[in-house]
């Protein structure tokens, strides 16, 4: 069950021809592949285009009406390689992953696709993970777009636009028989907008049909001497083919004024930020009317030198757009006007900063530095020399006051009393080399658990232990999770290890989901899923993988057993790989299950136990031990109303979901007696009842009993003034 | 007041005025709904005749870190406006912030200033982690971010959004939709908001409660109320309640607080109720001896010219000092009716419901030994073979029942224990270490008034159970040990005073051996 369901939404993919879409842009652009006539769809998630996956999971019932296949696939390779149904059926198929992480796994299958051409469609939509936000490094998926010879388009990111996108790329894939990628930002794939549906179309062509006709050609496939004239062909037919069709399809926008002295080169994904740039300048209007002649590549890769030249003539200094490194379009763009002899000048790291994102800051000061030094005229008296008032309050100031606030792991959620046995297992036997990996439980790496030296990829984490696997007086530990384990991890860290004779200790995290991702099922997922084929324990593929220890703990919340079995696996004499599966369901995905489903049984009469902590703030002495092993949302401090105490105290809020995990801290590493678990049972029964007023008689006449020989201060308040 | 339609410099004086495009950033901690209240507002927008984008950046700010959500509208005149997907700083017109620090951040961020914005923001506190995890007191205070607030934009709308919502069984996101129409920056009826929020369908009653409440407290509230650091108000002193034999005795000693100093009659009652409450009433007079002593010090060397701190600060940590944490106060304070009742309130239990309680406890050797006879204990405690075979039959993590019979009769019998407390080990170690800790005092008094305060609040340190405990111990001992190192100082006392307030910064003590060291450099 994902994060998010769209099953509301996903009735929006029915509409027909002149009615309004409104809503994601992502939802968008799955309406757009089904009114491509696409035959197949797969993807792997990862923001942002989870949601396009989890849409599409919701809207399979629609898919499976217009013939179209969907497939969750193992892994972006996987995924990447799908699209080879459409090397020899005329079948438009479609993919996405969040990039560049999803495109290197998926390059060799992409740059064997390109190689052999395609005759479908083949689109690859990218979720583009760059500036506020990205969880990943900052790189261009531009860079394979070239090294491959894909065709890469990088639509204005506005509803309309980017469904057109969806059309011409199948388009252009087709008239040029290669794969073409299309580039969405994160912030487009989030933007709600509108825009005028058409009709869903069913496939021309589906799979089942070119399943039961094979055809194939030898000359398509990647051997020699085929690959060797699938170069030729690349830059001799298609590329061609390419740049003709973008230039009389007028893919690429002029906005603006013809002529002008002075022009901007943007990708189409900063088409919104130039404008609010040029609105704050005031050249520009709030619906697009720029006074400055702007080209706007939606296509960025091939470039069709002719448009460009002839946007340049005449002009006296043109800014590039670019957003990261390296500046691929600038360099590409100072080649063509060197060759044409061209008076031009070409402006674009400088004015704007050679790497990072351009933000609004960024965009407003880079196009005023350009219209400065080229257009100054054009500029008000302000912008020309603009007096920078000083800020109303200095950033040391702020910085003072205000505390970072880092992401952390969920309330209740199983993967913290995993480090934090893990903390105490260090506390016991020392530090060790802990290789981290992709997934939530990257987040150890931050306070307060401070744990995990690297992330090389996803399900690399025991890969990335591979160089320590020598004799010396420690083990080295790494992690993985359950989604980087099916990713791809099975066979790169587990099978690598084993095969290597490792001795290491691998730790692997498995909540039941890719959980970062927003939840989906894997092969190991503990839910039934009508459609795909889920529980299949992790613990059963490691020992087929040949490890011989492997340890499964069912409730990682057992703080004490989760250090023994660790300290077991640091420690023991067995030879090879020390595998422990840490389980326990994300508790985002079971309390979004189990949370209406307590309601409703509490509603309808039915005995429930709902558990939950608390601290008795007069026995907590406020050292925040607990914390430091925590660090559990519910679990924060307050200030006493009482002189005498110095510190905060810990308490814990109304969100706690009495996961346990601050009790068994508290127990295992021997913290202090303050915490305490309280199960309300809703609807007891008469048992319950019976034994509760027994109790409560009993423990009554006693504490009534000390009560008499004491005096009793519980209604004063210890306060001074 | 609206934003909209207001003219600007013309473009091209093609156009003379044209529509203002109103600018709105909603900043939240992951799971407070500022996904709701940015869709509410979109939609609000959509329905009343206005084009509207938002747009927002999740990804891992969904766990828990902080997320910006942005939002554009524009009046609809039939055509697609381009709007922004991120704001530039100096040009948003509303921020909403879910949490003061998240309005600390956003004024950070460049999105609020002085000419234009209006910053709406709840005042209640979600602390971040480096405020909860030091071992001292982390918290950032809430008057400086007030304070710059006030400073940094146009209009500034503070009340606690979070309580509001939560008293009529809401969300904050509803609150700060009803502060949001309350502030009338959107050119939209209280009504139209509402509509909003009954479309949605899901908790509309409770939603629409906690919305009215938010806007009224922009109307009742037009400036931040007090922050949380203003000083509360003295309550009554009140009697406890107990036999009237008791109540007479524990009078008398009252009696005697109300012959001290005026500046430190407030502490010296709260601490006198507090070992009282640990002990008995003749511990109380045990502790009116320590610090009637401490007072005839202060007298001597002219504490009266400093408000008698050194007595104000002895009634403090001679309380803390003789009110220890130890077995038998733990199992007193879990066994007591006004705990069960507190633990009711707090878990919100109702009349036809039951509560179990279970605590979480692990007993080791050394507090076993602690609660023996002192000879019986040191006997023990001599014999390490011996410590170590009994300590494995106890140390282990046990969890105990006290709404069940067998266990709160064991920690009810282990708190009756408290009668026999002053012949236990652990009574004759904290007693011991408590008049070393005085004696220290009173040396160092004599030559330094301001050094002496700072060795009484050094006990600050010592807190916690087992290992904690012990590391309280030993940062205390290592400040009270640098003593030396400082004495004759014109600065002495700040030293110990820095020296104390590094000792709390991390568990170790990292920060406290670099200070240590600094000073033996100097």
């Amino acid at each position: 069950m994902a994060e998010r369901s769209f099953a509301k939404e996903v009735q929006q993919l029915r509409i027909g021809a002149g009615q309004e879409f409104r809503g994601e842009g992502i939802l968008a652009l799955t309406k757009a592949l089904l009114q491509c006539g696409v035959g197949y769809v797969g993807g792997y998630q990862g923001a942002p285009i989870s949601h396009l996956m989890d849409v599409l999971a919701d809207g399979e019932e629609i898919l499976s009406e217009l013939g179209v296949h969907f497939e969750a696939s193992a892994n972006e390779a996987a995924a990447g390689a799908t699209l080879a149904a459409s090397v020899h059926y005329p079948i438009r198929g479609a993919v996405a992953w969040k990039s560049t992480v999803g495109t290197n796994v998926a390059s060799d299958a992409l740059a064997n696709l390109a190689s052999g051409g395609v005759t479908g469609g083949a689109l690859i939509v990218v979720g583009e993970d760059y500036g506020e936000g990205s969880s990943i490094m900052q790189e261009r998926s531009h860079a394979f777009a070239m090294k491959s010879q894909i065709w890469l388009l990088d639509p204005r990111p506005n509803l309309e636009s980017i469904v057109k996108a969806v059309e011409d790329g199948f388009e252009l894939s087709e008239a040029s028989n290669t794969p073409v990628m299309l580039q969405v930002r994160i912030r487009a794939c989030h933007v709600h907008g509108r825009f005028i549906a058409k009709d869903n179309q069913r496939p021309k062509m589906t799979v089942a049909e070119a399943l039961e006709n094979p055809r194939r050609d030898s000359a398509r496939v990647v051997l020699p001497p085929a690959a060797f004239a699938h170069e030729h062909e690349k830059v001799d037919r298609r590329w061609p083919a390419a740049v003709d069709f973008v230039r009389e399809r007028k893919l690429n926008e002029r906005f603006g004024p013809e002529d002008g002295r002075v022009g901007i080169v943007l990708q189409g994904g900063m088409y919104n930020g130039v404008l609010r740039a040029l609105q704050l300048l005031g050249l520009a209007d709030v619906y697009g009317e720029s006074r400055i002649p702007l080209y706007v590549l939606n296509v960025t890769y091939p470039l069709v030198d002719d448009e460009f030249l002839a946007f340049c003539a005449g002009k006296d200094a043109v800014l590039v757009v670019e957003e990261g490194q390296p500046n691929y379009l600038e360099q590409a763009f100072g080649a063509m006007l060197h060759n044409a002899d061209s008076p031009t000048r070409l402006r674009g790291k400088d004015p704007f900063p050679k790497a990072g994102e351009y933000t609004g800051q960024v965009m407003l000061d880079g196009i005023r530095a350009f219209l400065r030094d080229h257009a100054a005229e054009m500029l008000s008296d302000q912008d020309r020399a603009p007096n920078r008032s000083q800020d109303a309050v200095p950033a040391e100031e702020l910085a003072a006051a205000v505390p970072p606030r880092p992401p952390g792991f969920c309330t209740g959620c199983p993967e913290r009393p995993i480090f934090a046995a893990m903390k105490l297992v260090e506390k016991d036997l020392g530090e060790h080399h802990i290789a981290g990996d992709i997934g939530c439980h990257l987040f150890a790496s931050l306070p307060p658990f401070n744990m995990g030296a690297t992330t090389m990829g996803y399900g690399l984490g025991p890969a990335s232990a591979s160089a320590f696997n020598v004799p010396a007086g420690k083990r080295s530990i790494s992690i993985i999770g359950d989604g980087g384990f099916w990713h791809n991890g099975l066979n790169s860290s587990i099978g690598g290890a084993v095969f290597n004779k490792s001795n290491g200790l691998v730790v692997v995290v498995d909540n039941n989901y890719t959980a970062a991702t927003g939840g989906q099922d894997i092969l190991s997922s503990r839910a039934s899923n009508a459609s795909r084929s889920t529980k299949h324990p992790i613990a059963n593929a490691i020992r087929g993988m040949g490890v011989d220890w492997v340890r499964q703990i069912d409730r990682t919340y057992d703080v004490p057993k989760m250090r023994a079995t660790m300290k077991e696996a640091l420690t023991t004499d067995a030879p090879g790989l020390k595998v422990i599966v840490a389980s326990s369901e994300c508790m985002l995905n079971r309390q979004r299950r189990e949370k209406p489903q307590r309601a409703e049984a509490v509603k309808d009469g039915k005995r429930i136990v709902q558990p939950r902590f608390g601290v008795d703030e007069d026995v907590c002495t406020g050292d925040h031990a607990c914390i430091r092993l925590s660090g559990c949302p519910s679990l924060s401090v307050k200030r006493l109303d009482d002189p005498l105490r110095d510190d905060p105290v810990a308490a814990i809020d109304e969100s706690c979901v009495g996961c346990g995990n601050c009790g068994e801290v508290a127990d295992a590493a021997v913290l202090c007696p303050s915490f305490y678990r309280a199960d309300v049972v809703h609807n007891p029964n008469a048992f319950d009842r019976f034994l509760h007023r027994l109790r409560s008689r009993l423990i009554g006449a006693l504490q009534g009993r000390r009560a008499r020989g004491r005096l009793d201060f519980s209604g004063m308040p210890a306060r001074a003034g | 007041m609206s934003a909209a339609t207001e003219s600007t410099g013309s473009a091209g004086g093609a156009t003379a005025a044209r529509q203002r495009i109103i600018k709105l950033a909603v900043l939240a901690v992951g799971g407070q709904g500022g996904g709701v209240l940015s869709d509410w507002i979109t939609a609000t927008a959509e329905e009343n005749g206005w084009r509207a984008q938002s747009t927002s950046v999740p990804g891992v700010a969904q766990r828990t870190g902080a997320t910006v959500y942005y939002i554009e509208m524009v009046p609809d005149e039939g055509r697609q406006p381009v709007f922004s997907l991120m704001p530039t700083p100096g040009d948003v017109d509303i921020v909403v912030a879910a949490e003061l620090m998240e309005a600390g951040r956003a004024i950070q961020r460049g999105f609020v200033t002085a000419d234009r914005t209006t910053l709406i923001t709840s005042t209640h506190r979600a602390l971040a982690l480096i405020e909860k995890a030091e071992p001292g007191d982390g918290i950032r205070p809430n008057a400086p971010v007030l304070d710059i607030a006030r400073r940094s934009c146009a209009r500034l709308i503070a009340a606690d959004m979070e309580r509001l919502a939560r008293s009529h069984g809401s969300m904050i996101s509803a609150s700060l939709f009803g502060a949001l129409a309350g502030a009338g920056v959107l050119p939209f009826t209280a009504e139209q908001f509402k509509e909003t929020i009954r479309a949605g369908g899901r908790g509309v009653e409770a939603s629409l409660r906690a919305f009215d409440a938010g806007r009224t407290s922009v109307e009742l509230n037009p400036e931040p109320a007090a922050s949380e650091d203003a000083a509360c108000a003295p309550a009554a002193p009140s009697d406890p309640a107990g036999p009237k034999a008791l109540q007479d005795a524990y009078a008398a000693l009252t009696a005697r607080v109300a012959s001290y100093p005026a500046p430190a009659q407030a502490m010296l009652a709260a601490g006198l109720q507090k070992v009282v409450d640990f002990q008995d009433l003749a511990y109380g007079a045990e502790y009116l001896d320590r610090v009637d002593a401490v007072l005839a010090l202060d007298k001597r060397i002219d504490g009266g010219s400093r408000n008698f701190l050194l007595t104000v600060d002895a009634a403090k940590y001679i309380a803390n000092a003789m009110a220890y944490d130890d077995v038998v106060r733990v199992a007193d304070l879990k066994t007591r009716a006004s705990r069960f009742a507190r633990v009711r309130a707090e878990m919100g239990v109702g009349e036809g419901q039951v509560l179990h309680t279970t605590e979480f406890m692990h007993p080791r050797m050394e507090e076993v030994c602690g609660t023996l006879p002192a000879g019986l204990g040191r006997w023990i405690e001599a014999r390490p073979g011996l410590m170590r075979n009994l300590d494995r039959l106890v140390n282990r993590g046990r969890r105990v029942r006290t709404d069940g019979l067998f266990w709160f009769l064991m920690l009810y019998g282990v708190g009756g224990l408290r009668r026999w407390r002053r012949g236990m080990l652990r009574h004759k170690v904290e007693q011991a270490h408590l008049e070393a800790w005085l004696a220290e005092m009173r040396r160092v008094a004599e030559q330094d008034y301001d050094l002496a305060v700072e060795v009484l609040r050094c006990r600050r340190l010592v807190k916690g159970y087992s290992d904690t405990h012990a590391r309280g111990e030993s940062k205390f001992a290592r400040v009270i040990g640098a003593i030396p190192l400082v004495e004759g100082r014109p600065d002495a006392a700040d030293w110990i005073r820095r020296l104390r307030e590094l000792a709390l910064k991390d568990e170790a003590g990292e920060a406290l051996d670099g200070g240590i060291r600094t000073l033996r450099e100097l």
